[in-house]
């Protein structure tokens, strides 16, 4: 069944398109989101933990070993559940859109058919092409419907959506060609019969193979993942692309490249991980690289966040610094650490959606300004208290405050660091620190700025309908997850433990 | 039934919410709730067995059993006094904020969230499950300074709160440590790793530790000390507490200071002394100078404000130095004597008298100055009043008795606890006892400063129309100052209800 939300949303999609009127393709889109959440929901209901779903297996070009292999254990289920919340509310935060509107819903929908589709894929060609399908709307979406800050080196606004929008496009396809050179040589290296994952994880590569594929296909999917020094397109695209975009960018698609650093680098290359035998200045493995790198990304993002004006770049830096929990807990190579790091997938992707939403839909759309200078004189928080509500409880979800899930997950992936890289725990919290300084400081430049208010040109209009349910979703998800962790971690436990992952087990596991 | 107690308090803040704009409504809701709450913690204080050792009212429910998450809540002697304490300091403010017509309907909402938090921090047992309130009491916290303190509010609201969160950050880190060690989260199996020592050689062990196990362990130590160090706060990382304190509209001080300071020195209660006894021991002479210089620097910094609000936060930071000065050196002791048990069981005795009564006085105070900034139209420097025992003799005097108090006068509540505090710790550490009364001078010197020039002097022109305090006014302060009384004078009143968990703690910190 969890195959029909691929073809719901593709199918979606074109509906959208042929559309007659703006209304009917808002409600279609909107219908088609549920029906994926719903679909991830009653196989949630029916889960038995541990199992691994074949949804479809059909040869496809068997003359390659290549087939339509689709099929979901915990790890998968987990973000499709993430793709079916942040997918409706995003919808219910675009409601607004009126220019283009059939075609606006058509290529989200054709994003979402491609994320569901990597998330689904079990066969290392599938996902490959389902990873690229989801790059060409991202592209269409910046650049047709983006939005533009003021303080950019160039006016031209139609310029500087493309530029952000050809930045996102050019560092994904940079990612896709390390992924395609590691698929290619994991193909010949496999004798050509299968790039199914179950024949894969179990095939003996050798240990000289996995040391050079590993950061191959590792680094090509953590572009996407925002890992530091490959994370600019990230801000920048954030930034640019319309809030249904920046929710689903930052929620989703970050999520596709952490899903197939865990899917494909870790798990068909563990051996990778293992020590090269010789230290560089203290570092001594891949692992000590992309664990340093992690930490490094957390710091920086959240320290340029900081010094943001533009109220969209600090949640854009943010993300880059949440997703370096994401690879910090990857790196740790613990049954926690890594149990952190998914959850962190699913908890940034609620988080950043809902902050992307305050900050693009509700303050933006109506202010027409991100510049964190002009907002506060408006005293939003009193103009738009809802808005100033929700990004209060959406900002101590993001610094981690217990009782949201980001708590949960950092936590693991802090208790998984001190087991692996003790030497790193202090530069993480120095990290959530000035995670703590950065949103707090946007959330009072924001919405809590003394003096006389500024006079606006026009009365703000008032939060609609489709913005409150957005966020009543998403605080409804990071909230239950924050209280009851069991509803994911009863998936993503007995999927780490399942025989796909023995490889990665058997090296400097706990 | 604690949860039931916890959760009063946050669904009466969103009852508030809920009344609608009408402030009398809501200032009246929240009353009701603040209320009764309070009965029923006293309804707990008549139930509870004061023979009875170990805690009582538990309850304990897996939650996520994977990384040691349970719902485990339960008081003892030291519980159940924090539970009155936030109880009745609560009432108290918001009777306080009655008058202030600064504060609608969300501040007495953030007000009960605020009790909520605070009522869970001192029930829970499970260090995530008590995490959860520690951090989210900071919260309203934060916006009750931030939206209705004085003009530089935005800035001591936002030092307040990192200053605050780097604590936290730094509390977590060595918990996970701990965790990642032990696989426990729950502060009653800690307190037994802790105190067989087992804890530090689990922490060398799981973490891979190849240096000193000790060190380790130590590090450890310190990261949960700056938690509640900076919450108490002790010196040196008490910088943000004046300012706060003095930003911050009285109302709230008084719950800053009454309620949410104390939730530092239970943390020196329930998690450092009986978790990590071994660190604090062969840490003793830096605790012992940090909690004695807490005592003496402040006092002095206290007689040189200029502001009443200030003199009262620095005073404050005094007081409870205190608590932290007899809980390092019952820690630092190694004695196993029964003399020794008895004079640990004193300076402990002695701390929780101290916490009640600091948080009675204190709020009591920052009351009466909420009420002089209101009669002068927000003036409190201590020089721009004189004579105001002439123009308002119930204000001063009531006044006065509250100063007493803080200031230690036998009688009054401040007496038993300090008096016993001091016994205890010249047994165990009389040098850090001899040094620490040059404090007790000083504060006698700045609060006599204080009434000398408040309240005595010739009267200020300015002030000869200030009316006293009002028949309702009298009638609220009655209980207050009454307590103040009953405690001084009969100070069984709370260690009857502390002496087993205090037996205990001095029988538990043996080495």
């Amino acid at each position: 069944m969890l195959a029909w939300t691929i073809y719901l949303s593709f199918a979606g999609a074109l509906v959208a398109r042929l559309c007659p009127s703006k209304a009917l393709a808002r409600a279609v889109a909107l219908l088609t989101a549920l029906a994926g959440l719903g679909i991830s929901l009653v196989t949630l209901r029916r889960w038995i933990p541990g199992e691994l779903v074949t949804v479809a297996n059909i040869p496809w070009i068997p003359q390659l070993g290549l087939s339509f292999h689709l099929a979901a254990d915990g790890i998968s289920l987990t973000l499709l559940l993430l793709t079916g919340i942040a997918a409706t509310a995003g919808i219910l935060f675009s409601w607004n859109i009126e220019h283009r509107t059939q075609e606006f819903f058509a290529f989200y929908l054709v994003l979402i058919a491609g994320v569901y589709g990597v998330f689904l894929s079990f066969d290392l060609f599938l996902l490959f092409v389902f990873y690229e399908i989801a790059i060409i709307p991202k592209y269409f979406l910046i650049a047709i419907w983006g939005s533009v800050g003021r303080g950019a080196k160039n006016a031209n606004p139609g310029s500087q959506r493309e530029y952000a929008a050809m930045k996102l496009a050019l560092y994904s396809f940079a990612g896709s060609a390390l992924v395609l050179a590691g698929m290619a040589a994991t193909w010949a290296a496999s004798g050509g019969h299968s790039l199914s994952f179950e024949f894969l994880a179990q095939y003996p590569f050798s240990s000289h193979f996995q040391f050079w594929a590993f950061p191959l296909v590792f680094v090509g999917f953590a572009v996407l993942a925002g890992m530091w020094p490959f994370h600019t397109w990230a801000p920048t695209g954030h930034a640019a692309a319309p809030t249904a975009a920046s929710m689903l960018l930052a929620g989703v698609v970050m999520k596709l490249g952490a899903y197939g650093c865990l899917r494909v680098a870790m798990m068909l290359f563990p051996r990778g991980l293992d020590p090269w035998g010789f230290h560089v200045l203290g570092i001594g493995s891949w692992r000590d690289v992309f664990a340093v790198l992690a930490v490094i990304g957390i710091v920086y993002g959240a320290t340029v966040a900081l010094v943001q004006r533009d109220f969209k770049f600090v949640i854009g830096y943010s993300s880059v610094s949440h997703m370096g929990f994401v690879l910090l807990g990857l790196m740790t190579l613990t049954q926690i650490g890594l149990d952190g790091a998914v959850l962190q997938m699913f908890s940034h992707g609620v988080i950043a959606g809902l902050l992307f939403a305050v900050v693009g839909r509700m303050v933006y759309d109506r202010t027409h300004t991100r510049e964190l200078g002009e907002l506060g004189p408006l005293r939003l928080a009193h103009v738009i208290p809802f808005a100033a509500v929700t990004f209060i409880l959406a900002a101590m979800a993001s610094i981690g405050l217990p009782g949201f899930s980001g708590f949960v997950a950092e936590f693991q992936v802090l208790i998984g660091t001190w087991h692996t890289f003790p030497g790193l725990i202090l530069f993480a919290g120095i990290g959530i620190l000035i995670g703590i300084a950065f949103t707090w400081r946007a959330l009072t430049k924001a919405f809590y700025v003394e003096g006389p208010p500024a006079e606006h040109p026009h009365p703000l209009p008032p939060i609609t309908i489709p913005e409150k349910l957005g966020s009543f979703l998403l605080l409804a998800s990071t909230l239950i997850v924050g209280l009851y962790p069991r509803i994911l971690i009863d998936l993503i436990l007995p999927a780490l433990n399942s025989p796909l992952f023995d490889g990665l087990r058997k090296g400097a596991w706990r | 039934m604690i949860t039931l107690l916890t959760l009063l308090p946050f669904v009466g803040g969103l009852f508030v919410l809920l009344v609608g704009r009408n402030r009398a409504l809501a200032r009246l809701v929240a009353m009701l709730f603040g209320v009764g709450a309070l009965l029923i913690t006293c309804f707990f204080w008549w139930g509870f067995d004061p023979q009875f050792p170990g805690m009582q009212y538990e309850v304990l429910h897996p939650w996520v059993p994977s990384l040691g998450m349970a719902y485990h809540v339960g008081v003892d002697g030291l519980g159940i006094l924090m539970l009155a304490l936030s109880a009745l300091v609560v009432v108290i403010s918001l009777a306080a904020s009655w008058a202030n017509e600064n504060h609608d309907r969300l501040y007495f909402a953030l007000v009960l969230f605020l009790e909520c938090g605070l009522f869970g921090t001192f029930t829970a047992l499970n260090f995530v499950h008590w995490f959860i309130y520690w951090e989210l009491s900071l919260i309203p916290a934060f916006f009750l300074v931030r939206l209705w303190g004085g003009p530089n509010r935005a800035r001591a609201s936002m030092l307040f709160f990192l200053y605050t969160m780097v604590g936290s950050i730094a509390l977590l880190l060595a918990f996970l440590a701990i965790f990642l060690a032990t696989g426990q989260f729950d502060f009653v199996q800690l307190a037994q790793l802790g105190q067989s020592g087992q804890l530090t050689t689990a922490l060398a062990q799981n973490l891979h530790w190849s240096g000193n196990p000790q060190h380790l362990a130590l590090l450890v130590f310190w990261g949960a000390f700056l938690g509640f160090a900076v919450k108490t706060p002790v010196v040196p990382f008490h910088t943000w507490l004046p300012r706060t304190y003095s930003e911050a509209s009285s109302e709230t001080t008084m719950l800053l200071t009454g309620a949410m300071s104390k939730m530092g020195v239970y943390g020196f209660l329930r998690i450092l002394l009986p978790i990590f006894p071994h660190q604090m021991q062969q840490e003793m002479k830096p605790l012992l100078w940090m909690a004695v210089a807490t005592i003496v620097l402040p006092a002095f910094a206290a007689w040189v404000q200029k502001d009443l609000k200030r003199t009262f936060a620095y005073s404050s930071i005094n007081h409870l130095g205190y608590c932290v000065l007899a809980v390092c050196a019952v820690a630092s002791f190694t004695g196993t004597t029964a003399e020794a048990a008895i004079e640990k069981s004193a300076a402990l005795t002695g701390v929780l008298l101290q916490i009640f009564s600091h948080g009675l006085t204190a709020a009591a105070l920052f009351w009466f100055i909420a009420l002089l900034e209101r009669r002068s139209g927000g003036l409190r420097g201590i020089d721009e009043f004189g004579g105001l025992r002439r123009v308002m003799p119930v204000f001063s005097g009531l006044m006065g008795i509250a100063i007493f108090a803080s200031l230690g006068l036998p009688g009054l509540n401040g007496f038993p606890g300090e008096f016993l505090i001091f016994k205890g710790v010249f047994a165990l550490a009389p040098w850090a006892a001899s040094i620490s009364v040059l404090g007790l001078l000083m504060t006698a010197v700045f609060l006599l400063t204080v009434i000398q020039k408040v309240f005595s002097g010739p009267v200020n022109p300015r002030w000869e129309a200030m009316p006293d305090l009002t028949t309702a006014e009298r009638w609220v302060f009655l209980p207050i100052i009454g307590l103040m009384f009953v405690i001084g004078l009969y100070p069984q009143l709370i260690t009857g209800m502390v002496h087993v968990t205090v037996a205990q703690w001095a029988a538990g910190v043996r080495f």
